[in-house]
């Protein structure tokens, strides 16, 4: 870094200001695709009766730790931290996730209201050590508190499906399961109770295996466990005949497995397409109920969602049911196409920057305004707008009224009085 | 991969538990460094076999953090402090290259003898908030988070955790040599974590850049081949929960916490001159939990580091500290609610920024010129005091610097591993001794007694916090 003569020896150049890793930046066109999102989930949840909420970003750990509901690994990415008040050893958080912040706010400023339905665009943020995943994450949610069991679960996937209408995708998949029953079938293992927990705690985290080998181990004994994992079903039908097989199931799985078969029915009845795959399960194990994902044509999931029962009781609330759903954003986002023309603005420029040619720019710009359209102004940069605005309106002269109106679409040019210009791109 | 040459080979080696067994290994394995051994006040060393060979001697938990952070090649310490490092940053670029073939103790978790937490079944059951103290923060977290314990705190602390069971901690994650040293300080333990053997570990991009070949193969007839079978708690024969009763100690209404280490002789001659006695306090070995003569003093000997917070949380009434220490504490906590009462004069240290006297600045001022002009990028700054540290580099305008946590001779760390030391000091000669100089004076401390501001108010203490602050404050020179 010096020498012996203390002159500082230069090194190579220092990027001082980096965002930080795992953070993203969302420029212009990423936030043209998020709107678009936010706007088709707003409009959507809107038509179905729901009201919006933000919870904060920093909740209490002991809000996520208290409910049992977090796998230790899960526990262990978690971004904590003692508040500057957090002398007593009380770590906060910056939420990992909105369901349970929601059920809080729930219990804390709404209970006992039924129904109620509430939506929220909020970000979380998990630790990822492997590079490949966002740890700051977006996402749009909503949360049904209080609805009849099988109609409400039905209501998330029919606002899930209207959502994704709204915004255009064709062939996402519906991946559904049961996490009841899936809880039933891992007690019908017979483990003991640390094995039974960390299996559960594996497949939370995602890995399937260990499930696998262990239903492979007794599928003589217990027939009607491999089907569930192996075979995809597309209708209550599949169910059914699983039904039919395990007549020496416990009554856990059967009981699981009857409301299973019952939305089930109630979607096909619907005209509703899904797949019923057991491991379509997302990491929080606070669902009790219907679980459902969402999965692109790539094979990507960007939703997901189901039943969690007993959360409200579990934070001190009423014994009341509740289900939900998020869609993720920045995967959604990636599967947008192009971002059209910057926010239906209108570019107002001038090729040279006398103060009166700007002041006739600025004047135009205010006039375009007035009349409910945006307007950017450029100042001998209007070649920069060129390609990202459809109109551009060119004041070439401090003293005549007349500007130069080009429709880039067209790349139709027209010479006229900046009210002219205004009614046509008003029109 | 074509590796480079081993120009120079650098080498953390640690202090305390492991420096005997350490120092034995690398003499039979030919790498001997003639000044490593008990006793000796080097920190910086050199291989007598190995021209480019060097190393430093480092508080172990210092050990994991320099390695990953490329500051050393390898490094020896306990296992411990790399499973510590790895439970927070488990992306960390330390690669555990072998454990060797000697041990010291376990990790355990503990609860007071008079708890009711005797098993971790009781502690699964338990629906209240579970306190754990802990040198070990990070795996404490990892702990309790296995553990699913549903509401826990964890209380980072700097040393003798295990004098705060039972009613400032309701567990601790602790070392010990085994259950018998353990249950002879009042602790029952509910789980032997793991064995603390000493492992040799590297830095990844070292490893992948370097040739160690030579230094590993010298070593490599002292790894341990094989598993170790993982060993539940164990009885042993004839080990006694020390019996001190409990209830005298928890029946007395205010709450003292007196240092240890250093500030401890003028400390008891403080007491001593303020009337206040303290049976058992200025004895040689250190007794955690004592008695005040007066019948509603009750008293804990812990490190004055841990304190503030301590003091904050509600577990004690007051505690002598240092007004560094408080300090450091209120820059973390603005809102704290300690407050100080009485300088008591002893223990003056100033806390300085220093760094080498090679470096041609002399004033805060001019090392913020020096970063501007391209020196020091980023800043790497050593010190005890994060906070206090942190806090002067924002107040004085740096704009990109790190703050690396050390624990204790943070001198040794300059100019190789940091650029910036902020430390106390008594003299400045340690500093200059080791080619270092002041470039300004933070903070000026003494020791001083510190009270918990709802014990102020609290009527039924009032009077006697304030007849304590008398008697210290009239005792001060």
């Amino acid at each position: 870094m010096y020498n012996t003569t203390g002159s500082i020896m230069t090194t190579e150049p220092f990027l001082i200001h980096q965002k930080c890793r795992g953070m993203r930046d969302l420029l212009p066109d990423d936030m043209v695709r998020f709107r678009r999102i936010e706007d088709a989930f707003r409009h959507g949840c809107a038509a179905f009766g729901y009201e919006e909420v933000k919870p904060p970003t920093i909740e209490y750990l002991q809000l996520f730790t208290a409910l049992g509901t977090l796998t230790p690994s899960m526990v262990g990415r978690i971004y904590s931290f003692l508040d500057w008040d957090g002398w007593t050893g009380e770590r906060v958080v910056l939420r990992p996730d909105s369901t349970i912040p929601v059920a809080r706010l729930y219990v804390e400023g709404l209970a006992p209201r039924v129904p109620t339905r509430l939506f929220y665009v909020t970000n979380s943020f998990v630790f990822d050590e492997t590079g490949s995943r966002q740890r700051e994450r977006w996402q749009c949610g909503a949360e049904f508190i209080g609805g009849t069991p099988v109609a409400s679960d039905v209501e998330m996937v029919l606002l899930t499906q209207d959502i994704i209408a709204r915004l255009g995708f064709d062939g996402m998949r519906f991946q559904i399961c049961h996490a009841g029953l899936l809880k039933a079938l891992i007690d019908e293992l017979g483990l003991g109770a640390d094995a039974k927990q960390s299996l559960v705690d594996t497949v939370l985290d995602g890995n399937w295996s260990g499930l696998t080998d262990a239903v492979s181990r007794i599928s003589d004994e217990k027939h009607y466990l491999a089907p569930l994992l192996d075979l995809k079903g597309g209708s209550a039908g599949f169910l059914s005949n699983i039904r039919a097989l395990s007549s020496s199931a416990g009554e856990a799985f059967r009981n699981a497995l009857d409301q299973f078969i019952e939305v089930a029915t109630l979607l096909d009845e619907l005209e509703c397409r899904y797949e019923i795959d057991i491991t379509a399960v997302r990491s929080f194990e606070y669902y009790t109920g219907l679980c459902f994902q969402l999965v692109s044509v790539t094979g990507e999931k960007v939703g997901g969602g189901g039943r969690y029962d007993d959360l409200v009781p579990m934070m001190g609330g009423p014994d009341i049911a509740a289900c939900g759903f998020a869609l993720y954003m920045d995967q959604l986002m990636r599967l947008l196409s192009e971002a059209p023309y910057t926010a239906d603005c209108v570019a107002v420029v001038c090729e040279e920057g006398s103060p009166s040619i700007v002041c006739r720019t600025l004047s135009a710009a205010k006039a375009v305004r007035a009349v409910g359209r945006n307007a950017a102004v450029g100042i001998r940069r209007g070649v920069e707008f060129s390609g990202k605005y459809r109109w551009i309106i060119r004041v070439t002269s401090a003293e005549q009224d007349m500007v130069e109106l080009i429709d880039s679409e067209t790349n139709d040019r027209m010479v006229c009085s900046v009210v002219e210009a205004v009614d046509r791109v008003q029109s | 991969m074509e590796f480079t040459s081993p120009v120079d080979v650098r080498v953390a080696l640690p202090k305390g538990r492991f420096l005997g067994p350490t120092s034995a290994m690398l003499q039979s394995s030919g790498v001997s460094f003639d000044d490593y051994s008990p006793g000796t006040r080097h920190y910086r060393i050199r291989s007598s076999a190995y021209e480019y060979l060097s190393a430093k001697i480092l508080q172990e938990r210092d050990i994991s953090i320099h390695v990953s952070t490329g500051n050393y090649d390898l490094g020896i310490c306990g296992i411990d402090w790399v499973r510590e490092l790895k439970a927070r940053y488990p992306t960390a670029a330390l690669v555990e290259i072998s454990p060797l073939d000697y041990r010291e103790g376990a990790v355990f978790l503990a609860a007071s003898a008079h708890s009711n937490l005797r098993s971790l079944d009781a502690l699964a059951a338990s629906s209240g908030t579970v306190r754990i103290a802990s040198e070990y923060p990070n795996l404490a977290t990892r702990l309790a988070a296995e553990l699913r314990l549903r509401r826990f705190r964890i209380y980072p602390v700097w040393g003798a955790a295990e004098a705060y069971p039972p009613e400032s901690a309701d567990l601790v994650l602790i070392w010990a040599r085994n259950e018998r040293d353990l249950m002879s300080q009042g602790l029952m333990p509910l789980k032997r974590l793991f064995d603390v053997e000493a492992v040799l570990v590297g830095n990844r991009e070292s490893l992948s850049q370097k040739d160690l070949s030579e230094v590993l193969l010298c070593v490599s007839g002292h790894f341990r081949l094989g598993g170790v079978q993982p060993r539940g708690v164990r009885s042993p024969e004839g080990g006694q929960i020390s019996a001190e009763p409990l209830t005298p100690w928890q029946s007395r209404d205010i709450r003292l916490a007196l240092p240890d280490g250093h500030q401890k002789t003028p400390a008891v001659e403080l007491l001593e001159r303020a009337g206040l006695h303290v049976p058992g306090y200025a004895g040689r070995t250190v007794e955690r939990r004592l008695l005040g003569d007066q019948k509603w003093l009750a008293v804990k000997v812990i490190r004055p580091q841990d304190m503030p917070m301590q003091v904050a949380c509600g577990h004690f009434d007051l505690a002598v500290t240092g007004q560094d220490w408080l300090m450091e504490h209120q820059c973390c906590f603005p809102a704290s609610p300690v407050t100080e009462l009485v300088d008591l004069g002893f223990g003056k240290v100033r806390v300085v920024a220093a760094l080498s006297q090679k470096v041609p600045v002399t004033s805060t001022g001019e090392l913020r010129d020096y970063v501007a002009r391209g020196g020091f990028r980023p800043l790497r700054v050593a010190s005890e005091y994060t906070n206090l540290a942190d806090k002067y580099l924002r107040d004085n305008h740096f704009v990109c610097y790190k703050v690396m946590p050390t624990w204790g001779a943070s001198e040794a760390f300059l100019s190789d591993d940091a650029d910036v030391l902020i430390d106390n000091t008594q003299t400045g000669k340690t500093l200059v001794d080791n080619g270092l100089k002041i470039i300004e004076v933070i903070l000026r401390s003494s020791a001083c007694l510190i009270a918990n501001a709802d014990s102020l108010n609290d009527p039924s203490k009032k009077g006697r916090i304030e007849e304590i602050a008398a008697q210290l404050k009239g005792a001060v020179h």
